[in-house]
C-alpha cells in the first residue's frame, strides 16, 4: 500500500476526494431539505480549535476536529429540540468565536493547511478511515432518510407514524459532523461548507423529486472533487479551492436548466 | 349507532406543559363509525388533545383505544415548502410501495383520471399542489393503509369555502363507504351540525359533550367562545 502511495499518490487523492465529495453532496441535499444550508458552513469553523488541540497534543487532527464538531452538533441539536426559536444568531456568534480562538491557538505552520485543506498530504490511514466512514454514512442514511424527509414534510405527521424525530435529527447531525471532519483534509475549514451545499444546490436546480435530487447531489460532489483534483494537479494549483470552484461551475450550468 | 362497539374511552384526561395546564378533566368515548367534532377557540387545547390521543405528549388520566386499531392522523398547518424536492409519488412510497394501491387511493378521493394521476399528479412536487389538491392527497395518504380511525386537525384550513364543502363531502363519502371512525377538529359550526354525530367543546376543560343539536346551545357557545358565537371568525393562528 505504501509503495503504491509513493508511486501513485494522485490515485489515492482521487479516491479520498471523490468519496468525500459523494458523501458531502449527498448529506448536503438533506441539509438543504432541512433548511440548514448555512449550518454546514458555520459548523466547520468549530473544527479549528479541535484541530489545534489535536496538533498540540499530537493526535490525528481528524479526531480533534470530530470531537469539536460533535460538541457543536450536540449544541445545535439541543437548540433544535428544546426551543422552536431560530437559533441562527446564537449559533453564528458561538461559531465565529470558536474560529477566532482556533486561529489564535493553532500552531502557525499548520494553520494554512487547517484553513484551506491539503489533500496532497493524505496518508494510508486517511484512505482507510475515509472508505470506512463513507460506507457507514451511506448505510446510516439509508436507514434514516425516510424519517428525515417525513419530519421535514411535517414533524407531527412523522411522530404520529412512530418516527423518533429527535433521534433521527441527532443521527443526521452526527453524520454531518463526520463528513465535515473528513472533508477538512480536502477543502479545509473555510471551504467545507461549500462542498456540502453547492453540489446539493446545483442538484436541486434540476430535480423535482427526492431520489433524483439526492443522487445528483452526490454525483456533483464526486465530480467536483474528481475534476478539481485533476485540474489542480495538472496546473500545480491548490486542490481545495479548485474543487469548490468546480462545484460552482456545475451550479452555474444547472441554472440554465432550472426546473 | 347505539349498539356499536366503543373504540375509544377517555377518562379525566389532563395535559400539562411546564406546570401550565393545557387540558384538564376531559372524559368522553367514541364508538365505531362515529364522527366526533372537537370545537373550541384558538389555543383551547384541541390540537393537544389529538397529540395526547396519539401518545405524542405526556398526559394524566386514561386514554384507552380498542386493541389492534390503526389510527391515521393529518396534522394542521400542512404548509409544504414549494422548494421541497419531493414528488407526490415519493411521498406515497414512504407509506405504500404498490403503485396500484396509490392510484386506487387517489381515485377514492375523487382524482379519477388514471392518465392524469400517472403523468401529472404523481410526478408533481408536493409543494406545487393547490390547497384543495394537497388536502385530497393527504386524505388519500391517510387512508392508503386502511386505518380504522382518522384524526383530522382542521382538514380545510387554507381552503376556500366551496372547496371546504367538497372536502367534507368527500370525508363523509369515505366514511359511509369504508366505515371509518372520524375525529375532526373544526372551527366551522355549520360543518359540525352537518357532518358530526357527536361534538366536544373544549376550552382547556370540557364545556359540552353530546349531539351537536342538543348541546351546542347559546349558553354553551357563550361559555366556549366568551361572546356571540354567531359572529365568531377563525383567525388562522396556530394553537399548540
Amino acid at each position: 500500500m505504501n509503495i503504491a502511495m509513493i508511486t501513485n499518490p494522485i490515485l489515492f487523492q482521487l479516491l479520498v476526494g471523490v468519496l468525500i465529495g459523494l458523501g458531502a453532496g449527498y448529506l448536503g441535499s438533506f441539509m438543504i431539505l432541512k433548511r440548514m444550508s448555512l449550518v454546514g458552513d458555520v459548523i466547520s469553523h468549530v473544527a479549528l480549535p479541535g484541530i489545534a488541540l489535536a496538533l498540540i497534543f499530537e493526535i490525528n487532527p481528524f479526531f480533534g476536529a470530530f470531537a469539536a464538531l460533535f460538541l457543536a452538533v450536540v449544541g445545535i441539536w439541543f437548540l433544535e429540540i428544546k426551543t422552536e426559536l431560530p437559533s441562527e444568531t446564537l449559533v453564528g456568534i458561538f461559531f465565529a468565536l470558536s474560529l477566532a480562538i482556533g486561529i489564535l491557538i493553532t500552531p502557525e505552520p499548520e494553520l494554512l493547511e487547517a484553513l484551506f485543506g491539503d489533500i496532497t498530504k493524505i496518508g494510508s490511514a486517511d484512505v482507510f478511515m475515509t472508505i470506512a466512514l463513507i460506507i457507514v454514512m451511506f448505510f446510516a442514511m439509508f436507514r434514516i432518510y425516510r424519517g428525515l424527509t417525513l419530519s421535514v414534510v411535517s414533524k407531527q405527521l412523522a411522530q404520529s407514524m412512530g418516527i423518533n424525530v429527535s433521534k433521527i435529527s441527532f443521527l443526521f447531525l452526527l453524520l454531518v459532523a463526520i463528513i465535515v471532519a473528513l472533508g477538512l483534509k480536502v477543502t479545509g475549514i473555510f471551504l467545507m461548507g461549500a462542498l456540502v451545499i453547492v453540489p446539493a444546490a446545483a442538484a436541486k436546480n434540476i430535480s423535482i423529486g427526492l431520489a433524483r435530487f439526492t443522487k445528483l447531489a452526490a454525483l456533483f460532489g464526486g465530480i467536483s472533487a474528481l475534476g478539481g483534483i485533476l485540474f489542480a494537479n495538472h496546473f500545480g494549483l491548490h486542490p481545495g479551492p479548485i474543487i469548490v470552484l468546480t462545484s460552482g461551475v456545475i451550479f452555474l450550468l444547472t441554472l440554465l436548466f432550472k426546473k | 349507532m347505539a349498539n356499536q362497539e366503543t373504540i375509544l374511552t377517555v377518562e379525566n384526561l389532563g395535559v400539562k406543559f411546564d406546570n401550565n395546564e393545557v387540558l384538564k378533566g376531559l372524559s368522553f368515548f367514541v364508538k365505531k363509525g362515529d364522527v366526533l367534532a372537537i370545537v373550541g377557540p384558538n389555543g383551547s387545547g384541541k390540537s393537544v388533545l389529538f397529540r395526547a390521543l396519539l401518545n405524542l405528549v405526556p398526559y394524566s388520566g386514561k386514554i384507552q383505544w380498542a386493541p389492534g386499531l390503526k389510527v391515521s392522523y393529518v396534522p394542521q398547518k400542512f404548509n409544504i415548502d414549494k422548494e421541497l424536492p419531493l414528488s407526490v409519488q415519493e411521498f406515497f412510497k414512504f407509506k405504500e410501495k404498490n403503485s396500484k394501491k396509490i392510484i386506487s387511493a387517489l381515485k377514492s378521493v375523487g382524482i379519477t383520471d388514471e392518465h392524469h394521476i400517472e403523468h401529472h399528479i404523481l410526478k408533481e412536487r408536493l409543494g406545487w399542489l393547490s390547497g384543495g389538491q394537497l388536502q385530497r392527497i393527504l386524505i388519500a395518504w391517510s387512508i392508503i393503509d386502511n386505518p380504522d380511525v382518522l384524526l383530522f386537525d382542521e382538514p380545510t384550513a387554507g381552503i376556500d369555502v366551496g372547496g371546504e364543502e367538497t372536502i367534507y363531502n368527500l370525508l363523509k363519502k369515505l366514511k359511509d363507504e369504508r366505515g371509518f371512525t372520524i375525529l375532526l377538529i373544526s372551527h366551522d359550526l355549520n360543518i359540525v351540525y352537518k357532518y358530526a354525530n357527536n361534538v366536544i367543546c373544549v376550552n382547556k376543560e370540557m364545556i359540552c359533550y353530546g349531539e351537536p343539536n342538543s348541546v351546542l346551545d347559546p349558553t354553551a357557545l357563550a361559555n366556549l367562545y366568551g361572546g356571540e358565537a354567531g359572529f365568531y371568525k377563525h383567525e388562522h393562528s396556530h394553537d399548540h
